[in-house]
């Protein structure tokens, strides 16, 4: 009977688990960033001054520069990919 | 199948999951009709329009790839192709994510109609889950629908609200304000079911629920522990493992795509006396 139960109590527990896991991660961030300011508030701003800062240099375009995020529990990381044009040309100025 | 729609044209059918009340599973309802749909080859995505109160990222277990959202899309902070979060379980897919920072406010009826315009494009489905309540983020979610599936619980302040939603739906939305245009095509989606208290005559039943509202039924969902588990692991209730939930919706995706099958009301499998005698407390 003993063992019946802790094999159900196992299964049961592990998706409540998986969910406590989920929220400790998801809240943190939020909670990090605070209201009104949150941290997907200065993606884009981040965003458009790489384009920016890389178009003194190179021209791309507004679609060329794609940016993504994973949060983790420890740590988070932002990938940033630029498509760079076959040719570099020199912006013009 | 996947591959023989994707040589067509996109559908670009606007879905809204809606119920004027809170807490009767729009939000599970909109993950699990999406993933329905994707599942069976249809290009879907589904849209959070919760702004402030974003839960469909979690539902459809995508909340740490949040990058942009619909809110940076409208605001021209962001492209759409960014915004999109694709599903990595079914590459049919996407999930078009709210903010969690703006307000309501931020949903302009332009800038939806642009957002929707462009998905119509690439998708068969545009699934549009709703906020609670009949304001303004409600209203954005079911203006540019093709289609409602009202989310009902056999339970009177459920049942009163959805009929509320069933008349904001056939005067409030672009469908109703166009002359000659069909109207939006509505239908119930009767949730947390629960036929041993339907027998015992605690609960309303099918029947009774749909006289009173008068629309079609899309399906009965019935109340199951599936349901809180798929929650629990960010997994719609359609992807995660077989269930009395998981078989209800998959039989109503086949429905809202236009197929005919027999409406079977299936109940969670009541433990056992097995069960009740070693252990299981509920």
């Amino acid at each position: 009977m003993n063992l019946f139960a802790f094999a159900r109590k196992q299964r049961r527990a592990r998706s409540a688990d998986t969910a406590k896991d989920r929220l400790q991660v998801l809240l943190a961030h939020e909670r990090s960033s605070g209201s009104g300011s949150g941290e997907a508030d200065y993606l884009p701003k981040l965003q458009r001054d790489i384009v920016a800062a890389i178009r003194k240099h190179v021209e791309i375009a507004d679609d060329d520069v794609d940016v993504r995020m994973e949060r983790g529990d420890q740590m988070s990381s932002l990938e940033i990919n630029i498509d760079l044009p076959q040719s570099p040309k020199k912006a013009a100025g | 199948m996947t591959s023989d729609l994707k040589q067509e044209p996109p559908l670009g059918r606007v879905v809204v999951i809606t119920s004027g009340k809170g807490g009767v599973g729009k939000t599970t309802s909109a993950a699990a009709i999406s993933a329905g749909l994707a599942k069976q080859g249809y290009r879907t995505v589904v849209i959070d329009f919760d702004v402030g109160l974003r839960n469909l990222d979690m539902t459809m277990g995508c909340e740490r790839r949040v990058v942009f959202d619909f809110i940076n899309v409208i605001q021209g902070d962001a492209r759409l192709k960014q915004a999109l979060i694709k599903d990595k379980r079914l590459d049919t897919l996407s999930i078009l994510p709210t903010s969690q920072t703006r307000d309501k406010d931020a949903l302009t009826k332009e800038g939806v109609e642009k957002v929707l315009d462009e998905l119509k494009k690439e998708f068969d489905y545009i699934v549009c889950d709703s906020p609670a309540g009949i304001e303004h983020g409600a209203q954005m979610a079911m203006y540019f629908a093709d289609e409602a599936v009202v989310v009902t619980n056999p339970e009177v302040s459920s049942v009163r609200d959805s009929d509320r939603v069933l008349g904001l739906l056939s005067s409030q939305t672009k469908r109703a304000e166009s002359e000659g245009a069909e109207p939006v095509k509505a239908q119930v989606l009767l949730t947390r079911h629960d036929q041993t208290r339907v027998d015992t005559g605690e609960m309303m039943n099918v029947e009774d629920v749909l006289e009173i509202l008068a629309v079609p039924l899309l399906g009965v969902i019935p109340e199951s522990q599936a349901i809180l588990r798929a929650s629990n692991l960010g997994m719609p209730v359609v992807l995660d493992q077989p269930s009395a939930a998981s078989r209800a919706y998959e039989d109503a995706v086949r429905r809202l795509t236009g197929d005919e099958v027999e409406m079977r009301i299936e109940g969670e499998r009541r433990p056992g006396l097995f069960n009740r005698l070693f252990g299981r407390a509920s």
